[in-house]
């Protein structure tokens, strides 16, 4: 059986998505991004190029922050995968959100969602990093509004207050 | 963009049956950072995409004097590996600097190679830490120096069904060093304008260099070992104007292309300059290794 002779068939996929398990069915060439907007029905994470070079589609796999555009759904079967709604705690706002906002980190929210998962990610593993790292961590993550210093300092802000 | 199927081998020879019954209409996949990119922009089409994720040997990461770089082991564990991180500081270089966090989470120094582009920064590295690569086919194992694995862009010497495994490091010789650096306009997330790794190894009196390698990224059809430039290296004092005279001679040894990314003339310039502080970084790590 050739796969030119067979439609190409969608494949199941269970993973834990923000902590609860989750199915679906993707196709064997849709990539995570899409499956979770458009299969799954989560829109907080976003597409900016599709490429990997902008970060707005960054989601977590297995602990480790991914352009969600350059995973294919079909490879997270059993995996871990973390999205920004799963990122507030049932009432309220993670503390970055909330610097986020203090500091008016975001303009026109795109770049937002990609940014917040990474900087999590950030201060998950070094609580208190210098200017010169947040910006090296967050070089996978492109804002084409606020010209990057309110964000650093939204991440800085939030790392001071989890002291 | 063509429908293909995902298939994710467990063994080997699963891989490699796989690879062999469709030919050029499936490819191997490990961090996908190029080949979806590539697939999206409609550079070839694919009937399947064959994940070597779930394969032992391409997955694993073994430093036992030598180090074993599976082919789909991606740049992070490399460099999160502290004792690896410590024994080649050179291939660190290049794995810290391929794209941002989120492609180092996936992209691998053999998707890298396998992707055989000119400006490829992981390349450069693995050719003067005189790497070999293992690959497999089905007529078994061959190994092929990784100088010699990129023959045109985009174009490396595997065959139909055969995949890359892994990558073979020798264990740094005592007094050896090695460095890498690119030119790019910005601070990060860029494409090589030039890059130069070189190595030496110091004699015993620790100021005589054994021998040296010096490898160049951007500035012709593959990676290039610069064979001259490096057999220059042998036997000359370690001092600034060896380090000069290796860049000169590397710079005849380039046959940049002037695009985009910069001028013909500028990319000659930078070999000279790349050449001569990768060479010092390389001198300072061979120094602190002896
Ligand atoms: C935003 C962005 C930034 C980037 N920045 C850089 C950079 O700074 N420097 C740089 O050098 N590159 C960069 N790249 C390119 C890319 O990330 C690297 O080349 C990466 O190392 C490729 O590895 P991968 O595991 O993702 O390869 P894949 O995309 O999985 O594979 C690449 C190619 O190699 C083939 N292949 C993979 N594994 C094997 C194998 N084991 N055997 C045979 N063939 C195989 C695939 O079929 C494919 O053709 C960047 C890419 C993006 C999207
Ligand atoms: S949409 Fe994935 S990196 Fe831009
Ligand atoms: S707020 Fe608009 S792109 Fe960042």
């Amino acid at each position: 059986m050739t796969q030119q002779e067979t439609p190409v068939r969608k494949v199941p996929v269970a993973c834990t998505l923000n902590g609860q398990q989750t199915e679906f069915l993707a196709a064997p060439y849709q990539s995570l991004l899409e499956a979770l907007r458009e299969v799954v029905g989560l829109t907080g994470t976003k597409e900016g190029c599709n490429d990997g070079n902008c970060g707005a589609c960054t989601v977590s796999l297995d602990g480790r922050i991914v352009d969600s555009c350059l995973v294919l759904a079909a490879e997270v079967d059993g995996k871990s995968v973390d999205t920004i709604e799963g990122m507030a705690p049932p009432h309220g706002l993670h503390p970055l959100q909330q610097a986020f906002l203090e500091e008016a980190a975001l303009q026109c929210g795109i770049c937002t969602p990609g940014f917040l998962v990474a900087a999590r990610a950030l201060l998950e593993r070094e609580p208190h990093p210098d200017e010169h790292r947040i910006r090296l961590w967050l070089a996978g993550n492109l804002c084409r509004c606020t010209g990057y210093d309110k964000i650093v300092r939204a991440v800085q802000s939030a790392a001071d207050k989890t002291t | 963009m063509h429908p293909f199927t995902y298939v994710a081998p467990r063994t080997l020879d699963e891989a490699v049956a796989v690879l062999e019954q469709h030919g050029e209409r499936a490819r191997p996949f490990a961090g996908g950072t190029d080949v979806l990119v590539q697939l999206r922009g409609g550079r070839f089409d694919l009937d399947a995409i064959v994940d070597l994720k779930g394969v032992p040997e391409a997955t694993s990461l073994d430093l036992n004097g030598s180090l074993r770089i599976g082919a789909a082991v991606p740049c992070y564990r490399i460099y999160e590996d502290s004792a690896v991180a410590a024994a080649f500081p050179g291939l660190i270089d290049a794995a810290s600097l391929i794209g941002g966090i989120q492609i180092q989470s996936r992209a691998s120094l053999g998707g890298n190679l396998c992707n055989a582009s000119p400006s490829a920064d992981g390349i450069c590295p693995l050719i003067v830490h005189s790497t070999v690569a293992v690959v497999q086919g089905p007529q078994g194992e061959r190994r092929v120096p990784v100088e010699e694995f990129c023959t045109a862009p985009g174009v490396n010497v595997l065959g139909r069904g055969e995949l890359l495994v892994a990558l073979e490091v020798p264990a740094p010789a005592r007094g050896f060093g090695a460095a890498y650096q690119r030119f790019i306009p910005r601070n990060e997330m860029d494409i090589a304008v030039a890059g130069v790794a070189s190595a030496l190894t110091l004699s015993d009196d620790g100021a005589t260099i054994a021998s040296g390698r010096i490898a160049l990224a951007a500035v012709g059809p593959t990676p290039l070992f610069a064979a001259k430039a490096s057999a220059f290296l042998a036997g000359k004092p370690a001092t600034p104007e060896t380090f000069a005279e290796a860049g000169e001679i590397a710079s005849t040894e380039a046959t940049p292309i002037g695009d985009m990314r910069g001028t013909a003339e500028h990319r000659i310039e930078l070999v000279k300059v790349l050449t001569r502080r990768t060479l010092a970084i390389a001198l300072g790590r061979a120094q602190s290794n002896r």
